[in-house]
Order: C-alpha cells, then structure tokens, then sequence
C-alpha cells in the first residue's frame, strides 16, 4: 500500500474548514469591521496631527485588510480543493525562484511604502513646536492629573519634592524662586482651539502615560523626566483625558478633562484661577 | 559509540525514581516539561477566565468565586482591583514563561531534537536533568506569592519600575501597589530560577545540535522543526542574561537600597523615596532586550512544528526549504533589534523611534515570506485532515490576522494611539498566543503517538480545533475594535470614563467566548489523559512521515535507536516523489534505493557527507 488511504471525511472536513474560513473570517471579519465603524471606533479626530495619523490608520488598515481577505480566500480555496481522495499523489514541486521572489519583494515593496509614510507623520508630530505655542506642565500621580501654567512671566518656577503637600502645595513649588509666584496649579486642563500648545510631561511617583484619545495623544509620565509633546486641538468641547500605563490599583479611575475654547474663554478662565 | 552502547543497556539497571523522576533521558525530560506546562497552562486559562469575568461584568459578584479564591474577593463577592492586576500579572507571566517557553522550547525542543538528528540524548544529559528540576520550585515560588502578604504583583508581565520597586522592607508591603510587596520578590526570584534552567537547556540544546548530529545529517537536512529548536536556544542563550541581569538588580533595589531604576525625589504614598539617580526607561530597554526575542522564541518553534504537520499530512515537501531556514535565521537576528517598538510612547527619543519603525517593518519580510510557503505548501496536495493538520492550517491564519495588526504597531504614529489598548492585547494573543497554542496543539496532536505510543482519539481531536478555532476568532478579533475605540489594557473597569461607555455589549460577547474558548479546552484535557491509558497502540510511524524520530519505535527505547545509529541519505521532504513506490522516502533510504522517475532535476539540497 503506497498511500495512507484517504479517509472518506477528507474532502468533508476540507470544504467545513474552507466555508468556515470565508464565512467567518472573511465575512465575519470585514462584516464586523463595518458594524464597528458604527458602534465601536475611533473618535471624531481634534486635533490637526490627527488628521494625519487617521489618514495612516485607514490607510494601513485597507492594506493590511486586503492582504488578510486575499490570504485567507487562497488558504480556504486550496483546503476546499485539494483534501486527499483515492490514491490521488500530491505534487512534487518545492521550489520556485521566480515566485519566492515574488512575494519577498512585494511585501517589501509595500512595506517600504508605509514605512516612508509613517516616518512622515511621525516626523511631523515630533517636529520642532510653532513658536506661538503656549505652554502647559501635566503631572500625573496616583490617581490624578496636575496641569501648571506658567503665568504671565512664561516661565515655570522651581518645584521641590518635598515641599509636596496635598493641600497646600500639590505642585510643589518653591517659593524661593520668583519665577513661581505666578504660577497657576489646576486639577483641570484649557486649551484655546487651533492654538499650539506644548506639554510638559512629568511624574510624581510612577509611570502614567497622558493619553487623550480624541487628540491622538499618548506620552508617557516617565519619573525624573520631562518629556515634550506639542499639538494642535481643532475642534471645541470637553474632552477625556485617560492614563493608559499600568501606575497601581487606581490606574481604571485616573481620568481627566480637558477643555478647548476659545482664547478669550482660556484667558477668562485663567484669570479665574488666580484669584 | 561503545560508550553509547553501554548507556543503553544501563537503563535496565535504574530504578523508578532515576528513570520517570530524576531522568537525564531526554524524551521523558520532554515529557516532564510538557506536563508540567499543561498543568500551569490550566493555572494560566482559570486566571484569564477571572479577568473576563471582571471585563464583561465589571463590579458584578460571583458567590461562587469568592468561595474558591477567599482573598480576592470581598465580602459581598466583587473582585478587589489589586486581586485582579494580580490576576493579569500572573496571567502574562505564566502563560508567556512558564506554559509556552517551557512547553514549545523545554517540552517539543527535548523530545524531538536528538531524534530529529539521529542521537542517543542531549549532549549534556545531568545539565538537562537540572534544567527541569529548575522548574518546579520556579513554579512553587512564582505561586507562593500569591500568599503573603499584599498578594501576587500588580505590576504586570513585565513589571515596569517604580510600581515594581518600591518596597517597604519594615512592613514587607509595597508602596505603590499592594503587590509590590513580598509578592514582587517572588515573582523576581521565580523568574530567575526559571532563567537559568533555560539557560542550561539552550547550551545544550545547541551543543547536540552542533555536535551529536548522527553520518549524513548535514545542517542542510535538518527538518525545520529542529532548525526552529536550534535558533530558538540561541536566541534564548542570548537574551535570557539580560533579562536575568535586570531581574537581580531589581532585586537589588528593591531590598539592598541601589538605585538602578528609580530616580530621585518621587513622592509616593505621601513619602519622599530615598531613591536617587536611577532610571525607569533603563529597566524597559533591559526588558524588551528580552522581550522581543522572547515572542520569537514562542513562534519559532511553532513555526517548526508548523512546517512538519503540512509536509506530512499534505503528503508534500515543504515549499522553499532554503527560504524557510533563511527566514527562520533572519527573523532571529532582527528580533534583536526590535525590542524599541514596545516604546514608542515612553520618553525614548523621536529618532531611535524610526529606527526601530525601520527594522520593525523589515522583521515582516521574512514572516511574509514563510506565510506564502505554508500556502504555497498545500497548494496540490494530498491533505489528510487530522487535528494535527487542521491546527496547522489554523496556526497559519491566526498568524496571518497577527502579523497584519502589528504592521499597524510597528509604525511608530499609529501605535501612539494604539499602545496600551485592547488593540495591542488583541494583536499578540493572535500573532504570538493562539498561535504558538495551535503550533502547541498541533504538535501535541502530530508526536503523541511518538511520546506515549498510543493515539489519541481523532474524532475528539477535531471537535476541540472547531470549538478553539471559532473561540480564539470570537474571542480575540472583537478586541481589536475595543482598541479602536480606545479601551486601554489592564483597566479594572472601563466604566469610570464616557468614551468607553458604548463598549460593555462587545466586552460581554468577548467574555462568553473566552468562557466558550475555556470549556473547549476539557474536551483536549479528557483526550489528552484518557489516550495516555486507552488509546489505541501506535505504530512507528503512523502518519508515513520521514523524519528519523519516526523511524524509531514508539515510544522510542532509552537510548533510541538500539545497536547501531540511523544514517541519513537525503533531505527530510520527500513525500509524493513521482514514480517512487510510494508517497514517503524516510531519510534513511538511500537515494539509489529509491525509484525516481523523472525527479531528478528537483532532487533538493542534499551533498551525500557518507561518500565525503
């Protein structure tokens, strides 16, 4: 006997895992996609480097999409077609230059493409800040968000750590220094619409990453560091502000708000908070 | 090779003890590792069914839990938000050191290795030995911190400092999480113990290779399940000490008062840290050093069962041997330059961030190129669907869904929006959990007759690859969208903030599949131990497969292959040689033994070492 004999299944079982595979992997998972864009999906961009990272997201996903329906049809196409019946041989074949070639240096070609695009982008939003910029310090700590302003001298003061006290002082801002007189602590983020702004990141005691999903904004709060971030929100409205590094047993309720209004509306608000 | 001779007849002189628990036989080591794995490996899915009971009902309670986990749960029954980081820490770790490591690379590397090359055992069977007994007490010191006090670590898998570094040495607590307590230490010193046990069976594993491959076995005809192995203890030779030497300093400040990884003046808890002058991103680059080859060291090896299954079972020579072996090396050294991806959002300069995008998106090619040559594989040929096949041919899809979302991680402005949400969850437990599970399964399924000479039951095989494949879809394609809505991982409960308020249905279906995806996995439990007693006895070799450990009985003797070693005359793929008696050529046989009618001009990469 030269050949296991095929078992009478074979071609049975070969059809289920190929209808399984076109209907719910192709048609599941494009089908799903389309009700996410409904339900579950990214939200309306605010801001201007958003744009640009959306445009990549979409432009990713119709590529990577179109790869995934076409290689799932060829693996469902071959398991339908070629399940083992009779004494049937299979094909001796196990090399061929021309298309191993083929679907190295398309891939790469493709590959190639949305790594110039992304490095656009990426160099666009880490590009130097407008200057026009204002300029604001987030400090996260277990389970909350700080912002700073400079006030009007536009310079930050010293903050000591252990001049940190809850109450009083949850900045810890050095009075000795003058530039921090003028300084204004709030547990609330405004940010005037179209208006660069730079961010401060900083941290009290571990890791938080500042995230604000409309913006298309993630940085981590890295203790010891100060990491600048700039954009640019577009759109006016209140917006959610999330930690999205693990920082302890509060990291699910360590949510903030940011506000985008207009210039006079942040100047408005500033001065209220100075009082 | 007289030496040889006598260990094979000292086999009669061990007692039980030195043949089934202290073993320096590498088949029952193999065995060791992959029961020990599938024992942490229901530990690991019991903990992922508690974190979808807490995602899909967040705050929900549950009587019955509270009964069988009494510190976890409060009085009234919810889960407490430390239990459950706990709970996602000793998941990941678990599931990533101790089920998958230890399974693919410790459990399929020992048994199949020597007799994939024709040797006796390992090069150094009393350091394989202490590999496994490595393992255990890993395992009881990885779980014994779920006792003390504060409970297992909430820092997660791959527990970043500070969280994981401020410890109070005077109560024994932490200062950040309650898990940063005893519980961290013990998490550090299991993942320690376990280091070094890998690091003993990746010397040797590349040792045997080099060395004790039997006459005829050229590199060049090694199958790709062993080549994976091989490339596989490298890796892990090379980036386990890494890992190691951050785990000690952690250690280190943690109880000793150095400061490798935490920087001066935080306040935590309302207390200045004494800490000065360390850095936090220092552990992260140590870390992922590791961390990344460690994800290839889960798919290498599944990459190699994979290649086998579809050879054997589609009755068809691998397409593009020499690319595979190309690819399988290309993807081991680009693993080392990867590990930056994991940081795109951590402070790291903007520019490293390119560089990392570059080599990121480089690392794709050659995973491209194996995708088409499995499925250039099955193009015309004779496909036997046995569960072994049929998790082959998953295993290439849930790497094909995999691999495509982490072209969306891998460019460094997409993944700004994406790190730390369910889309990264959703991305490695397709491209590196379920897919090293179904190169798990299949190779279980494939080389159980081998290990234990009995079948297991096809027909219950097949019924668990329907459940598992439609549950890994329903469970983990959902996640991506959860990702696209934003959803960051590691939440207690995504209910504290509006934009994710839309998202409680979708996470309910993703629980009920993953409790689906669990109960399917008794089915595998039932098969799995009821064919150890029961199954029908096994032939050598059952699927006609040419590869030499099939050429050996089954279960192979101590010392495998009786008086004298196999010689190998050709590569390991010659199924369906046209004009060949019939559809499989054993490595064994000669080439002038084999009637080739017009296969000449195809006859593979095979300079005969014997006439040499």
């Amino acid at each position: 006997m030269a050949e296991i004999p095929a078992a009478t299944g074979e071609r049975r079982t070969g059809r289920l895992l190929a209808s399984l595979i076109v209907v719910m992997i192709v048609f599941g998972g494009v089908g799903m996609t389309l009700l996410a864009r409904r339900y579950w999906w990214l939200l309306p961009v605010a801001s201007a480097h958003g744009v640009d990272v959306d445009r990549l997201i979409y432009t990713t996903f119709v590529v990577t999409g179109i790869v995934f329906v076409l290689v799932h049809i060829l693996i469902a196409a071959f398991v339908w077609r070629f399940g083992a019946r009779g004494t049937e041989r299979a094909a001796y074949w196990h090399d061929d230059r021309t298309l191993e070639l083929t679907y190295t240096l398309v891939p790469a070609a493709v590959l190639v493409t949305l790594i110039s695009m992304g490095a656009v982008v990426w160099a666009r939003v880490h590009g130097p800040a407008p200057a026009d910029s204002m300029v604001v310090e987030v400090r996260g700590e277990q389970f909350g968000w700080l912002f700073r302003y400079p006030g009007p001298d536009g310079i930050f003061g010293r903050v000591d750590p252990a001049r940190i006290s809850p109450k009083d002082n949850p900045m810890g801002l050095d009075p000795a220094d003058p530039a921090s007189a003028d300084d204004l602590v709030t547990r609330e983020l405004h940010l005037a619409v179209n208006r660069p702004v730079r961010v401060r990141i900083r941290s009290k005691d571990v890791l938080h990453s500042f995230f604000i999903p409309a913006f298309r904004v993630k940085q981590d709060a890295v203790p010891g560091m100060t990491v600048e971030i700039w954009f640019t929100p577009t759109r006016e409205g209140t917006y959610e502000i999330a930690c999205a590094e693990l920082c302890g047993i509060g990291h699910y309720i360590m949510r903030g708000k940011v506000m985008v209004e207009s210039a006079d509306a942040v100047q408005t608000w500033l001065a209220q908070q100075s009082h | 090779m007289a030496v040889m001779h006598e260990a094979a007849h000292e086999e009669h002189k061990l007692g039980f003890l030195q043949r089934y628990v202290f073993s320096q036989d590498h088949k029952i080591i193999g065995i060791q590792y992959m029961m020990t794995s599938l024992f942490m490996a229901a530990v690991g899915g019991v903990l992922a069914m508690l974190i979808r009971m807490e995602l899909g009902w967040p705050g929900a309670r549950w009587g019955l839990a509270k009964w069988l986990f009494p510190g976890g749960f409060t009085g009234d029954g919810t889960l407490k938000p430390d239990f459950y980081l706990a709970v996602v820490t000793m998941h990941g770790s678990i599931m990533i050191f101790f089920v998958l490591t230890t399974a693919l690379s410790g459990g399929f590397g020992n048994f199949l290795i020597p007799l994939t090359i024709g040797a006796r055992d390992m090069a150094f069977p009393f350091m394989n030995m202490l590999s496994y007994w490595l393992y255990p007490p890993a395992i009881v010191v990885l779980l014994a911190s779920f006792f003390v006090a504060g409970g297992a670590p909430n820092a997660g898998w791959t527990a970043y400092p500070p969280l994981s570094a401020l410890y109070n040495p005077a109560t024994g607590t932490g200062l950040a999480a309650p898990g940063s307590g005893l519980g961290q230490s013990l998490w550090l010193v299991s993942l320690a113990i376990l280091i070094v046990s890998f690091l003993f069976g990746s010397l040797n594993y590349i040792t045997t290779v080099l060395q004790l491959r039997t006459r005829g076995m050229s590199m060049g005809r090694m199958p790709l399940v062993t080549w994976a192995q091989f490339t596989t203890a490298i890796l892990m030779l090379l980036s386990f000490p890494v890992l190691f030497a951050a785990v000690v300093m952690l250690l280190f400040d943690r109880h000793l008062g150095t400061s490798f990884f935490v920087p001066s003046g935080l306040v935590v808890g309302g207390q200045l840290v004494t800490h000065q002058g360390g850095n936090p991103l220092l552990w992260q680059h140590l870390f992922w050093f590791l961390g990344h080859p460690e994800v290839y060291v889960l798919i290498l090896p599944p990459m190699g069962i994979v290649s086998e299954i579809l050879a054997v079972h589609g009755r068809k020579p691998i397409f593009g041997y020499k690319a595979m072996v190309a690819s399988i090396c290309a993807i081991a050294f680009l693993s080392f330059l990867v590990w930056g991806h994991h940081m795109f959002t951590s402070g790291m300069n903007p520019l490293v961030g390119t560089a990392f995008m570059v080599t990121t998106l480089a690392i794709a090619i050659p995973s491209a190129v194996k995708t088409f040559n499995w499925v250039a594989t099955l193009w015309r040929a004779r496909i036997h669907f046995t569960p072994a096949m049929l998790f082959a041919i998953g295993f290439v899809s849930l790497f094909v869904t995999g691999g495509l979302t982490g072209i969306f991680l891998g460019s460094p402005a997409v993944d700004v929006y994406f790190q730390d949400t369910f889309f990264v969850v959703a991305h490695f437990h397709f491209v590196m959990a379920s897919a090293a599970l179904f190169g798990l399964f299949g190779g279980l399924y494939h080389w159980f007759p081998k290990m234990f000479g009995r079948m297991m039951d096809e027909r219950l095989g097949k019924l668990h690859f329907w459940l598992t494949f439609v549950g890994i879809y329903a469970t983990f394609f959902p996640m991506h969208f959860l990702g696209m809505a934003g959803e960051p991982r590691r939440y207690y409960s995504p209910q504290m903030y509006d934009f994710l308020r839309g998202l409680s249905g979708l996470n309910m279906f993703v629980s009920l599949a993953a409790f689906g995806l669990g109960l399917a996995q008794l089915i595998f439990a039932y098969n799995f131990i009821r064919s150890l007693f029961r199954g029908p006895k096994a032939e050598g070799n059952p699927w006609h497969a040419n590869t030499l450990e099939w050429q050996a009985d089954s279960p192979p003797p101590h010392g495998n292959w009786g008086a004298t070693l196999p010689t190998v005359h050709r590569w390991p793929y010659d199924y369906s040689v046209p004009g060949a008696t019939e559809d499989y050529i054993p490595q064994t046989v000669p080439v002038t033994a084999a009637v080739v009618a017009g296969g000449a001009p195809d006859e593979p990469p095979t300079t005969d070492l014997n006439s040499a």
